[in-house]
């Protein structure tokens, strides 16, 4: 079995099985932005905007585009039947008030209380920015985070407390890398499942606080291969 | 009581008695609802020394960037000053423009408090880091959460689709974003529009914003996304 990270798409594809079906569902930048286009067919989840749309459709046909109809990322979008706009505040009695079944956000660290770093990384230029995920973080019932397991330079990502200025404490339930599914527990992190050709004992590696997992860790489910 | 002319003949008109020092909010997300003609008349006014109050700071010399270009803005709170926003990045590098940075539901829920009269509420959202530095801290129900102050201005620049000539508006999808919230808690609120009708032709089961928020209205003019 060949040893190869999953890609970004692939991350996606993974994550895109957590949704289950008539969830309300906010999806952050990065990662997250891919996961639309893995949700399974016989799955309808409703997309949330944080400028204030909900049954958000897929991005506009060139030469369809309204640019009043605007996702988080600028990206000229749809709005499916049934789907509803509202003001920035209304958006956030959504994220805040829990309403949100499930959020995907990327991340930078994720400590193994299930805080998350993912706004700023320390000593970069410019300043930085917030934008909705502290909100989002806070109010989700489930909070997923979708990153690749290690930094470029192969330091971990999965922490036992984060360096990196803080998006929200104790937030993340679940975290999707390219190496692994791993669940925030009060128990601890449990490795729930691994990428194709990878042993729990190699995850563990690359993650600085201790992993749990049981004699046999399944392989990481796609939809396609 | 008479009803008080609120239709300005002209943007210029709109913001000719904007002062220096003044503090503005500013509506608008992604591209959408940025009232781009008030933003343009404020560079043409030239006001100085201004405190905004916005998601973003622009992008290059689009929206707020303007106003950054050409140095009339010193103090900024924001959710997402953005990547896209040239001058202010370079301003902000060189030490020049004061910087508050806020979650973006607590930059609703502070103007949305302001508005509604409330001083000051506790919130979850920043427990634990950099946004929560220094803030009143308290347990309520076994949960920890900070003190966040209300948060009002000088003016409210905005953008809708429609208003009538007492200033009910109706916004055009999500280019509705900050604008209605905005609003609320301005001492004087500004409002472009792309169309104003008499009062009595908007449907008033569809007015998103009611005329008792609005002191001024103007037609924007030239293009949509100027």
């Amino acid at each position: 079995m060949p040893k190869t990270r999953l890609s970004r798409e692939q991350i996606a594809e993974r994550a895109a099985l957590e949704l289950p079906d008539g969830a309300y569902v906010n999806l952050g930048w990065g990662i997250p932005n891919l996961i639309a286009a893995y949700v399974p067919s016989a799955v309808t989840v409703h997309f949330h905007s944080e400028n204030g749309i909900l049954g958000m459709g897929p991005r506009a046909k060139v030469g369809e585009e309204d640019f009043d109809l605007v996702d988080a990322m600028k990206v000229p979008v749809t709005l499916l039947p049934g789907g509803s706009f509202f003001s920035q505040d209304d958006a956030h009695v959504m994220t805040r008030g829990g309403h949100l079944d499930i959020c995907i956000l990327g991340g930078l660290q994720v400590s193994e209380h299930g805080d998350l770093a993912n706004w700023r990384v320390p000593g970069a230029k410019g300043a930085g920015g917030i934008g909705g995920a502290m909100d989002i973080s806070v109010g989700a019932q489930k909070l997923i985070v979708t990153m690749e397991h290690t930094a470029k330079d192969g330091s971990p990502k999965i922490v036992k407390t984060c360096t990196y200025p803080l998006t929200a404490i104790d937030c993340v339930d679940t975290i999707i890398t390219d190496l692994a599914v791993i669940d925030v527990t009060t128990d601890g992190l449990i490795l729930r499942e691994v990428a194709p050709g990878f042993t729990p004992e190699e995850v563990q590696k690359f993650t600085e606080p201790k992993l749990r997992y049981s004699s046999n860790v399944p392989e990481m489910r796609l939809q396609r291969r | 009581m008479t009803s008080k002319e609120k239709v300005y003949p002209t943007i210029d008109s709109a913001v000719a008695d904007i002062p220096d020092g003044a503090t503005i909010m500013f509506g608008g997300f992604g591209g959408a609802g940025f009232p781009n003609n008030l933003i343009q008349g404020l560079a043409r006014q030239g006001a100085r020394n201004l405190g905004v109050i916005s998601n973003n700071c622009g992008t290059g010399d689009g929206e707020l960037g303007l106003l950054f270009k050409n140095r009339q803005i010193r103090r900024v709170i924001a959710a997402f000053p953005g990547p896209g926003a040239k001058y202010f990045q370079e301003q902000f590098d060189a030490g020049e423009i004061e910087l508050e940075l806020v979650p973006q539901g607590i930059l609703c829920e502070r103007m949305r408090a302001f508005g509604a009269g409330i001083p000051a509420f506790f919130s979850p959202v920043g427990v634990g880091t950099e946004v929560g530095r220094g803030k009143e801290e308290r347990v309520i129900r076994g949960k920890r959460y900070i003190l966040e102050q209300a948060l009002g201005a000088d003016y409210a620049f905005i953008r809708a689709y429609r208003a009538d000539n007492m200033g009910n508006l109706v916004y055009r999808k999500a280019a509705r974003n900050f604008n209605p919230i905005m609003a609320t808690a301005a001492k004087s609120t500004i409002v472009e529009v792309e169309e104003i009708v008499a009062a009595g032709k908007l449907d008033p089961e569809t007015i998103v914003t009611p005329s008792i928020f609005i002191d001024r209205i103007v037609q924007a003019e030239g293009k949509r996304y100027a």
